[in-house]
This record gives structure tokens, C-alpha cells and sequence, in this order.
């Protein structure tokens, strides 16, 4: 139980995907204008984050990884089918990115409007194919780690959008000067915010 | 989101032969090009693909070698679905771009493992990240859907080439203030050193990449009055 408490508090802040390893910046800095329509992406992304991550776990698991495939017969043990990843990750990306779509649009028509243009676009938000493949990189032990492991970044994603949305709301009534204005000013925002978020790189956990 | 600009024109165009047959490098082209590099650059313009320019700019051989893959697969994705163009539907074009994209990752992928393992296992997870970059994906459905090869071809060089810019250029600052190297190799002579100069070793960490292209932006449209946002 100590351990995914650690793996999730890890996964928002210390290695939070923006802040970190810079994770889905162009949805970041081009939907972040806004604080409404900030949080209906951040929501979006850690529903298909918590849902691809585990998913992919699996299809590493099962049958991509080095002898992966042992379980269908022990003959296959030498099969390393680890240079389709890419692929296959991204295919379950884009699939389940359109089921979400299609069961939200069905079930909860009001979500649906709020987020509408936003979920198509998460299939390219780098955010989720780099959790999938820190996942891999990682070696968690089951599905239930790369689970929390999905929940925690997608939230910590959703912190990060979250703060710059209100700071970009409030900066239009400063005199930012003019070059700097729009992107200029949220780039050295960001990297301010980043320089705080590594005070917790200290933690040991 | 059916977009007419996407709708690809009634005439069948061959390879690389244009309906006008301009020459290979007539004006328009040679503007595909350069805009890139400088008005209507991807990264601090039209604000794609930011991701991997933050993380990799550590050191100057990585980005590099990660600008060089760009544009090697942005060239050939852009030319495999302007070719294509005519024949995908509407309906599934992202699946099938990502597929297209995917390939020529996993073709730039084990290429850099084979012959140079150290850099790939330096750009560790970025290599892969080059699917969901936005330039790759924003170029094919701005460009490649609705023109011919050669042009996609010349606007994919182009763009990749203006992504690699900015990515030497920062490159370079956060390598020689953040360890005083370039390229792996010493510039900052011991001299200086000794009289007390120390590497800025906070140019190493994430915060300063963001600041150093907030620093660019703001240097390229001071220069560049046009781009010049509103609020």
C-alpha cells in the first residue's frame, strides 16, 4: 500500500509531466487561455491517461517485451517483438481515445459539449504516448502500479494546466512588454513554475 | 470537420509533376522553404512541437541528431501522404497518419540504435515522442492534405528545418553556460576557471530551457515587430 501511495504522489509532483519532461506542452500552452476550458482538457487527458496506460502494460507485457510471448508456448521464448511498440501504443491510443469519444458523446451528452473539441485532440498530446512509454522504461511489477502510475500523471498534468490558466487570466491586466506577450511571458512563467516544482525533487520516497 | 481547403483538386496530379510544371525551385517553393526559419517558425509561431525541444536541448550532439530524425521523417511522412492523399477517407486520416508517422519513427528508430546506441539511449523516450509531435502531425493536415509531393516534400524539410534552428540554438547556449562545452568538447579555456568562472549548472536543469526560449521569443519578435501578439 506504501509503495503506490509513494508512486503516486511521485508521479503529480517530482515527476510531473509538464514540469519535468516538458509532457504535452503545445496542448498546454494552446488551450490554456482559459481556466474552463483548461480544466475540461486536464480531465480529459487523465480519463485516457488512467485508461491506456494499464492497457499497454498488458500488450508490453503479454507480447511485446523479450520473450513475452512464452505463455502462448515455450518455444516463443526467444521473440522479441519490443520494435512494434511505437505502433501498437499509439493504435491503442488513437482507439481508445475514439471510444472514450463515442461512449461520452452516448452517455453524458453535457461532458461531451464541454470537452468536444478536446478529446480528438488528446490522441496527439504527447502526454499519453509518454506515459506509455515511461511505463515501459519503468518496469512496474503489475497493472494495478501502472495504473496509479497513469492516474498520478494525468493529475499531476492537470495541476500544471490548471495554474497557468489562472496566472494567464490574471496577466492580461499587466503591462507585459510588448514581444513578450502571449507566449513569450507563459514560456517564462512556466519555466518560474517549473523552477518551484523542483524544490520537491529533494523528497526521498 | 470536413475543411474545403483539405479537398484535394479534381486533377490528378503525377509524381512530381505540377499542373502549372514550374520549376522545381520557383519562388513559391523556395518560400516553403524559408519561412520556417524565421516568420512563421514552428516552434515559436505557430507553437508546435515544444515538447522535445525543451527535453533534449540539454547538450548539442542530441539535438542534433534528434533535428536530423525530424527531418528525415517529416520529409518522408509529408511525401507518403500527399501520394496518399487522394485515396484516404475523411473519416479516419489521424488514424492513418499516426500509422504512416509510426513507420518512419520505427524506421529513424532502429537506424539510431544500430549505429548510434549512446545518443539514442540519451534521447531515451523522445525518439518515440516524434509520433505525437505536433509539427508532424500539424504539417500533414495544414499541408500535405491538399498539395502535390513536391511541395509537401519542400514544406516538411522546411518546417523540420526550422524546429532544428531553434533546437541547436538552445542548445548551444544551455551546453556552453550550463558545462562549458560543445559537441562533448571543451571551449571554455581552464584559464578562466581559474580566475574564478563557474558553470551555471542550473542551465542543465528544465527550468532554464523554458526560460531560454521565452528569451528567444522574446529577442525574434523584438527584431520582427509583425508577430507581435494582441494581449
Amino acid at each position: 500500500m506504501e509503495g503506490y501511495i509513494n508512486l503516486f504522489v511521485k508521479s503529480i509532483f517530482i515527476e510531473n509531466m509538464i514540469f519535468a519532461y516538458f509532457l504535452g506542452m503545445c496542448s498546454y500552452l494552446a488551450v490554456s487561455k482559459t481556466v474552463k476550458t483548461a480544466v475540461g482538457l486536464g480531465f480529459a487527458v487523465i480519463f485516457v491517461l488512467s485508461i491506456t496506460v494499464p492497457i499497454n502494460f498488458l500488450l508490453d507485457t503479454y507480447l511485446l517485451r523479450p520473450g513475452a510471448l512464452q505463455w502462448l508456448d515455450p518455444s516463443y521464448a526467444e521473440i522479441d517483438l519490443s520494435f512494434l511498440s511505437f505502433i501498437m501504443f499509439i493504435a491503442v491510443i488513437a482507439s481508445m481515445v475514439q471510444l472514450v469519444e463515442m461512449i461520452v458523446e452516448k452517455f453524458a451528452p453535457a461532458l461531451y459539449g464541454a470537452l468536444g473539441i478536446f478529446l480528438p485532440l488528446i490522441a496527439v498530446n504527447c502526454a499519453i504516448l509518454g506515459g506509455s512509454l515511461f511505463m515501459q522504461q519503468k518496469d512496474f511489477s503489475g497493472v494495478s502500479e501502472s495504473a496509479i502510475y497513469g492516474l498520478g500523471s494525468g493529475i499531476g498534468w492537470l495541476l500544471a494546466i490548471l495554474a497557468i490558466a489562472a496566472i494567464r487570466e490574471k496577466i492580461i491586466y499587466s503591462n507585459v512588454p510588448a514581444p513578450l506577450r502571449g507566449l513569450g511571458i507563459t514560456f517564462i512563467i512556466t519555466g518560474l513554475m517549473a523552477l518551484g516544482f523542483m524544490s520537491f525533487m529533494g523528497i526521498k520516497l | 470537420m470536413v475543411e474545403k481547403s483539405t479537398t484535394p483538386s479534381k486533377k490528378p496530379t503525377f509524381l512530381f509533376i505540377n499542373k502549372e510544371s514550374e520549376p522545381l525551385f520557383s519562388k513559391k517553393n523556395r518560400v516553403l522553404l524559408t519561412d520556417p526559419l524565421d516568420d512563421n517558425n514552428p516552434i515559436t509561431v505557430q507553437v508546435l512541437g515544444i515538447c522535445s525541444a525543451l527535453a533534449i536541448t540539454v547538450q548539442l550532439k542530441p539535438a542534433v541528431v534528434m533535428s536530423l530524425s525530424v527531418v528525415a521523417v517529416m520529409g518522408a511522412s509529408n511525401v507518403i501522404i500527399s501520394l496518399l492523399r487522394n485515396l484516404i477517407p475523411n473519416r479516419i486520416r489521424i488514424i492513418v497518419q499516426l500509422v504512416v508517422v509510426a513507420s518512419m519513427v520505427i524506421l529513424v528508430d532502429q537506424i539510431l540504435r544500430a549505429y548510434a546506441y549512446d545518443v539514442s539511449k540519451q534521447l531515451s523516450i523522445f525518439i518515440g515522442l516524434i509520433i505525437t509531435n505536433c509539427i508532424v502531425m500539424g504539417r500533414l493536415e495544414a499541408f500535405a492534405l491538399g498539395n502535390g509531393v513536391w511541395k509537401s516534400f519542400l514544406d516538411g524539410i522546411g518546417n523540420a528545418a526550422g524546429y532544428g534552428f531553434i533546437l541547436i540554438v538552445v542548445a548551444f547556449f544551455r551546453e556552453l553556460f550550463g558545462s562549458g562545452k560543445l559537441f562533448g568538447f571543451q571551449v571554455i579555456p581552464d584559464i578562466i576557471y581559474d580566475m574564478g568562472y563557474e558553470n551555471n549548472g542550473l542551465m542543465l536543469l528544465s527550468p532554464m530551457a523554458l526560460i531560454t526560449v521565452g528569451v528567444f521569443i522574446w529577442i525574434q519578435r523584438a527584431r520582427n515587430r509583425k508577430l507581435i501578439e494582441k494581449n
